[in-house]
C-alpha cells in the first residue's frame, strides 16, 4: 500500500488539535518545573549524608519518579499503543533479571558455589581445577 | 519508491513503521545500559572501599549538566509540538536550543574529563574510574550522536518539511524519543555516580 494513499490513516499524535496540543505544552512546563523541583531534592538529600543503603533508596525513589515522567509525558507513554507497552514490559521484565544477577551473586545464591565449597570440590578431584 | 508506513499506520501494528522501530531501538539500549548498571552494582558490592561520589567526583557540575539536560529534553519535545501546530519557524528555534544545550553537556563533561585526566586519573586508576569513564562515555555518545540528527533536521533534513510535513514530524518525534531516553538515562547515572 502506497504511504501517501493511506495519509488519512495517521497515528494519534498526528491528528491532535491545536487546542489538544496546547493543553500538551501546558503539561510538559509542569513536568519540567517538577524535574527541576525533583533534581534539587535530589541534590539536597544527598548533603544530609544518610546512610548508604537508605541514600541509595531515596535516590532510586527520585530517579524513577523523574524517569517516569520523562517516559509518561516527553515520550507519550501515557497514550501510547498497546504493541509498544508491550514492549517495553517484556524489556522491563528483562532488565529486572538483568540487574538481579549481580543482586544474586553477592547474595551468594544458593546455585552458585561458595569460593569455600569450589575448593573443597577442587580438591576432591585431583586434576579438575587444571581441566 | 515509496517506503511504505513512513506516515501511515500499520494495520497489524497500529503504529507507522518508524515508532515502532526506534521503539525496538530503545529496547535494545535499555538492555546495553542495564548491562552496564548491572556491572556497576557488582564491582561496587564487591569492592571493599568504594568512595562516595561527590568525594571525588564535581556534583555541582553534574547537578548543572543534569539541568541542562532536563531543559533540552523540554525544547525537544516543544520543538515536535511546533510542528504539530505547523509553526515551522518556532521549530527552527526550539531545535537549535536542544542541539545547542547537548553542546553545552558534552563542553561540560569535557572540562570535568579533563580535570581528572590531569590529576592522573584514569580508568586504570581504581575500579571508580573504570567505570565512571564507561557509563559516562558511553552516555557522551549517545548524546553526541542525537545532537548529529537533531542538527540534521535542523538543517538540510528540514527540507522534508516543504514536501511531506506529516512524515518530517514523525521523524522529529522519533529522534526525540531517542533525545529523551539519553536524558532518561542520565538522570539515573547523576545520583549513581555523583551523589551515593
Amino acid at each position: 500500500m502506497s504511504d501517501h494513499a493511506a495519509t488519512h490513516d495517521h497515528d494519534d499524535h498526528a491528528s491532535h488539535d491545536p487546542a489538544e496540543i496546547d493543553r500538551h505544552v501546558r503539561v510538559y512546563i509542569m513536568v519540567f518545573v517538577a524535574l527541576m523541583v525533583l533534581t534539587i531534592v535530589t541534590v539536597a538529600v544527598s548533603r544530609f549524608h544518610l546512610s548508604v543503603p537508605l541514600a541509595v533508596t531515596v535516590a532510586l525513589l527520585v530517579a524513577t519518579i523523574k524517569g517516569t515522567l520523562v517516559a509518561g509525558y516527553f515520550m507519550h507513554l501515557m497514550s501510547e499503543k498497546k504493541l509498544i507497552l508491550a514492549v517495553l514490559a517484556l524489556t522491563a521484565a528483562f532488565f529486572i533479571v538483568l540487574l538481579g544477577l549481580p543482586v544474586i551473586t553477592h547474595s551468594n545464591g544458593f546455585w552458585i558455589p561458595q569460593p569455600a565449597e569450589a575448593h573443597t570440590a577442587a580438591e576432591a578431584q585431583p586434576g579438575a581445577e587444571h581441566k | 519508491m515509496d517506503i511504505p508506513y513512513t506516515v501511515a499506520v500499520r494495520r497489524d501494528t497500529g503504529l507507522n513503521n518508524g515508532k515502532i522501530g526506534i521503539w525496538l531501538f530503545l529496547a535494545s539500549e535499555v538492555m546495553l545500559f542495564g548491562a552496564l548498571f548491572a556491572s556497576y552494582i557488582l564491582i561496587r558490592t564487591g569492592s571493599p572501599n568504594w568512595p562516595r561520589g561527590d568525594t571525588v567526583l564535581d556534583y555541582r557540575l553534574a547537578t548543572f549538566n543534569t539541568i541542562v539536560l532536563i531543559t533540552s529534553s523540554v525544547t525537544m519535545v516543544m520543538a515536535w509540538a511546533s510542528l504539530m501546530r505547523r509553526k515551522f519557524g518556532t521549530f527552527r528555534i526550539y531545535m537549535a536550543a536542544t542541539v545547542l544545550l547537548g553542546g553545552v553537556f558534552l563542553v561540560v563533561k569535557y572540562f570535568e574529563y579533563s580535570h581528572h585526566l590531569h590529576l592522573g586519573e584514569y580508568p586504570s586508576h581504581s575500579n571508580f574510574f573504570a567505570i565512571y569513564y564507561t557509563l559516562t562515555g558511553l552516555h557522551m555518545l549517545h548524546v553526541f550522536g542525537g545532537m548529529v540528527v537533531n542538527a540534521y533536521f535542523w538543517g538540510p533534513g528540514a527540507k522534508l518539511w516543504e514536501k511531506n510535513p506529516v512524515w518530517f514530524t514523525n521523524r522529529v518525534e522519533h529522534s526525540g524519543l531517542f533525545w529523551h531516553f539519553v536524558d532518561l538515562v542520565w538522570i539515573f547515572l547523576f545520583p549513581t555516580l555523583y551523589l551515593l
